[in-house]
């Protein structure tokens, strides 16, 4: 029982501690602060970026890997998972080498598109494309896995072609696992720091999204934006929870 | 309008090797769970491949790996109803029925008025909004009739459609499925383990045992001179295999049955339980056929009793309730069983 509250005091008391040195007098001033307004929309656009970005690799993948036989998918299955554990500034380092100046990626990218993607926004959407996709890719493949074929075979004697089944058999089968996946993806997104702050930088208004500016602003002295950023990304996370509760606190 | 199919593959512990026609008339697929019923429909409908064989369809090719032939299910016009009706959940009935019209390029509005048409037709002109996971058991198969009916298939395939219908809608269910049958224009099969449901539906039987056709004809040549134990045991028919010589058929053990027709060579008899007159002592009169036996396992068929006689000619004998107890036939032990020359059907095996 000790070990129990002890366990669930470790994960209130600092949401607790957090809400209760929020200064609510000048919370909105705070977060009408140039630079935390500035954060704000660069987080909004980067995490949207990223779950647009999943969405379109992530979905397909998780197709192939739920339906199709190729050697190696047990491998390709647990190396898509890998960005889940890995710590996310090794990522970081990692995506800096494959897509940095000298990287591979980076050098046929920038010959293809013209593109550079460290230190720029884009550079952000990927590093939190990195981080968060996985999320909906194994939500979508648990999801295309577990689905019940029967439907597909009917919808196929009436004559719809694969295409038209996915869309409107399969899809609406999966749509919401496809969204608690998305919800999560995003949130994810959101918070991402560590691959974030070290592939695409801190450059305030490019690169400096919600988490690296509450990170600034504690270490600058500047509590007050750091709290009211704080509260904002907490509030998204319950709001995120709430929606994902019928799925995962669904027990009685 | 017409199927030709010959079809062999393996799936598990099946192997299936089946050949079947079906022209005018509607062909019943019948044999026992496990004969490989489902799979040769599915196989019919492209949802698995063939081995060997050859699938035709109004004359057209849609299957034939010896030439690298394979149309997927949706190239087929092929219609299926499924045992377990398979409606998309997520939709109307209305939705569901309009799905193949839908998917084969009608517009939206043209769809829906058909599909309207098709469940007023099974009499479902009342649910056509409510969604498939509201519809009872017999609505539901009739919303997966009018949905393959609505895509005018050049064949339609019928997966044990009675089966997953409760005995109250089942007659109802019957009635429709045997009107939408007799007017459709295509080839139509279905797939049964039922007798009675074969009998109520097709006009032709294909009996197919553990992946092979044991016997096919007309519906009454079929259930009057059964060929298999499977078929007589579901017809209500005691069969015997021997040789026939003249008016005796001789079985594998020696003992000898006489019948009503003379006959040589390889020979089926087949007689009704309740043609069988059973006795305490050994009968003194007219019968041409006298074995000695024991009673066996004894169950009820309305008021009368049927009871498995072991003997050298092992039978099942159908009799009055009060002979039942006169003979003691609960308590099993020895009796004496009679059966008239003419009332024993042979023919050829």
């Amino acid at each position: 029982m000790v070990p129990a509250v002890g366990g669930l005091a470790l994960v209130v008391l600092p949401l607790a501690a957090l809400l209760q040195r929020v200064p609510w007098s000048t919370v909105g001033a705070d977060l009408r602060n140039h630079d935390a307004l500035l954060a704000l929309r660069l987080s909004l656009e980067c995490s949207i970026g990223a779950l647009a970005l999943s969405i379109t690799l992530g979905i397909p993948l998780a197709w192939v890997l739920a339906r199709r036989r190729f050697p190696g998918r047990s491998l390709a299955r647990a190396l898509v998972t890998l960005p889940m554990i890995l710590p996310p500034v090794v990522g970081g380092i990692a995506l800096l080498y494959a897509f940095g100046r000298r990287g591979a990626g980076g050098r046929w990218l920038y010959t293809l598109t013209g593109w550079r993607l460290p230190f720029t926004v884009g550079g952000a959407i990927v590093a939190e494309t990195f981080v968060a996709m996985p999320f909906l890719v194994i939500t979508a493949e648990v999801a295309f896995r577990s689905l019940d074929r029967r439907a597909e075979e009917a919808a196929a004697t009436l004559g719809a072609s694969p295409a038209y089944r996915f869309r409107r058999v399969t899809l609406p089968a999966v749509a919401p696992a496809l969204a608690a996946g998305a919800a999560l993806t995003w949130a994810r997104a959101l918070g991402e720091f560590g691959a974030t702050i070290t592939f695409a930088g801190n450059f305030p208004g490019t690169t400096q999204t919600m988490p690296l500016a509450i990170y600034q602003s504690i270490e600058g002295g500047n509590e007050g934006i750091a709290t009211a950023l704080s509260l904002v990304l907490l509030a998204i996370s319950l709001v995120v929870l709430v929606g994902l509760r019928d799925r995962w606190l669904g027990g009685p | 309008m017409s199927l030709d199919a010959t079809i062999g593959l393996r799936l598990g512990s099946l192997d299936l090797d089946v050949e079947i026609t079906v022209a005018g008339s509607v062909v019943a697929v019948v044999g026992p769970n496990g004969a490989g019923k489902s799979t040769l429909l599915r196989a019919l409908a492209g949802l698995i491949p063939l081995e060997r064989g050859r699938v035709t369809v109004d004359g057209r090719i849609v299957e034939e790996p010896g030439r690298g032939i394979r149309l997927q299910p949706e190239e087929r016009r092929v219609g299926v109803v499924f045992q377990d009706q398979r409606l998309f959940t997520h939709l109307s009935a209305v939705e569901n029925v309009a799905f193949g019209l839908r998917a084969r390029g009608l517009n939206r509005t043209d769809a829906r008025a058909r599909a309207g048409e098709w469940l007023r037709r099974v009499d479902l002109g009342g649910v056509l909004g409510a969604r498939a996971g509201e519809l009872s058991g017999g609505q539901a198969q009739r919303v997966a009739l009018a949905r393959a009916l609505a895509t005018e298939p050049a064949l339609l395939l019928l997966d044990e459609p009675l089966a997953a219908v409760d005995a109250a809608a089942r007659a109802e269910l019957r009635r429709v499925l045997r009107e939408e049958l007799d007017r459709y224009p295509g080839s139509r099969l279905l797939v049964t383990h039922d007798p009675i449901e074969a009998a109520a539906l097709a006009d032709h039987l294909v009996v197919v045992e553990d992946g092979r056709v044991t016997q096919e004809g007309r519906l009454v040549e079929v259930t009057a001179r059964p060929r298999s134990a499977w078929v007589a045991t579901m017809v209500g028919l005691n069969l015997l295999q021997g040789t026939s010589r003249g008016t005796a058929v001789t079985l594998a053990d020696g003992a000898e049955v006489v019948t009503g027709r003379a006959l040589d060579g390889p020979a089926f008899a087949a007689f009704r339980p309740n043609a069988v007159v059973l006795h305490r002592a050994r009968p003194e009169g007219s019968a041409r056929n006298v074995w000695a036996g024991r009673a066996g396992e004894l169950y009820p068929v309305g008021d009368r009793a049927r009871v498995r006689i072991d003997g050298p000619v092992p039978l099942i004998a159908e009799v009055t309730a009060a002979a039942v107890a006169e003979l003691g036939l609960a308590a099993g032990g020895a009796v004496w069983a009679s059966l008239k020359a003419t009332d024993v059907d042979a023919y050829p095996a």
